[in-house]
């Protein structure tokens, strides 16, 4: 009855890390947009925060680049997700709008990352990459997707 | 997006073809199930009151059924849309298909930030083909 699929091929892999890099960098454009964004009023502490945020996203595309390119397959380029990013971006997000967001992009990319750990540990396919790095890297993004949860609530709530 | 709400969107889908209840058959068919798995599920959804069964007629969601129906398959449309626009893919339905099971709603809706999606989404579905009908799909992978 289940049609949960656990990931079946090298090629099915490789895409689901794909979609990871696009993730981490719409985090890091919009990141970067937000900390850019004048308008938006942050505090010091806010906008070294999104700051630290997109640099931590550049941090683990480099590290899911690093494994696409053992399973032959290509990365997304940065500058494309960037343009996308920039096309749909607006702009007049107030100071709550700006945290709720980063919050959704942290929340987002922990979901994702527990979820392809999941399918990965589900799956007893031999994939064309070391299954024990393959899995200590992406248990390694998921606990840093899961501080920057805690540090946005956090910033949040001070804000209460 | 959990196998309910694949199930709902799946039910959704054909009774928007047959203008009408879904068959057992069809369903099981349109998820490549055995019909036996597809009468499970069908089951849990009558008991959680998204659908009701109908013997010799079929299956139709309830009003709450086919608001998950058309969540899932708005989120379906982004899975199918993102591959198409920013992966270009040409092999869109199949891995959208081998892909809805793992990328989550939360996930689907950062994802619809990056793509061009019509206001009228999912209406503009065009179940037949699987695909928006809105959607311009490359020659190669218009099959």
């Amino acid at each position: 009855m289940s049609l949960t699929v656990p990931v079946g091929s090298d090629h099915q892999l490789a895409r689901l890390l794909q979609i990871g890099i696009v993730l981490e960098e719409v985090v890091e454009a919009r990141a970067s947009k937000h900390a850019s964004d004048s308008g938006a009023d942050l505090t010091d502490d806010v906008r070294a925060m999104l700051e630290d945020a997109a640099e931590e996203s550049a941090g683990h595309r480099d590290r899911l680049e690093g494994l696409i390119g053992e399973l032959d397959a290509e990365t997304v380029a940065y500058e494309e997700i960037e343009a996308l990013v920039e096309a749909q971006y607006e702009a007049d997000e107030d100071f709550d709008g700006v945290l709720y967001d980063q919050l959704c992009n942290e929340e987002t990319a922990y979901k994702f990352y527990d979820d392809l750990i999941e399918a990965v540990e589900a799956s007893d396919v031999q994939f064309g990459i070391d299954r024990d790095r393959l899995l200590d890297t992406l248990v390694a993004i998921r606990e840093e997707e899961a501080e920057g949860v805690e540090e946005v609530t956090e910033l949040m709530e001070e804000r209460r | 997006m959990n196998t309910a709400d694949q199930y709902l969107k799946a039910i959704y889908l054909i009774q928007q073809i047959e203008d009408g209840p879904a068959s057992t058959g069809d369903l099981a068919d349109r998820l490549d199930v055995s019909p036996a798995s597809a009468n499970e599920m069908i089951g849990k959804l009558e008991d959680n009151g998204l659908a009701e069964h109908e013997k010799y007629k079929g299956v139709s969601l309830s009003d709450e059924g086919i608001v998950r129906a058309r969540d899932a398959l708005q989120n379906y449309c982004i899975i199918e849309r993102f591959l198409v626009e920013v992966l270009e893919v040409e092999d869109f339905r199949g891995e959208a298909r081998q892909l809805e099971s793992v990328i989550d709603e939360t996930v689907a809706d950062r994802l619809d930030t990056i793509i061009d999606r019509d206001p009228a989404c999912p209406d503009c579905f065009d179940p037949e083909n699987d695909v928006c009908g809105l959607l311009e799909v490359p020659a190669a992978a218009d099959d």
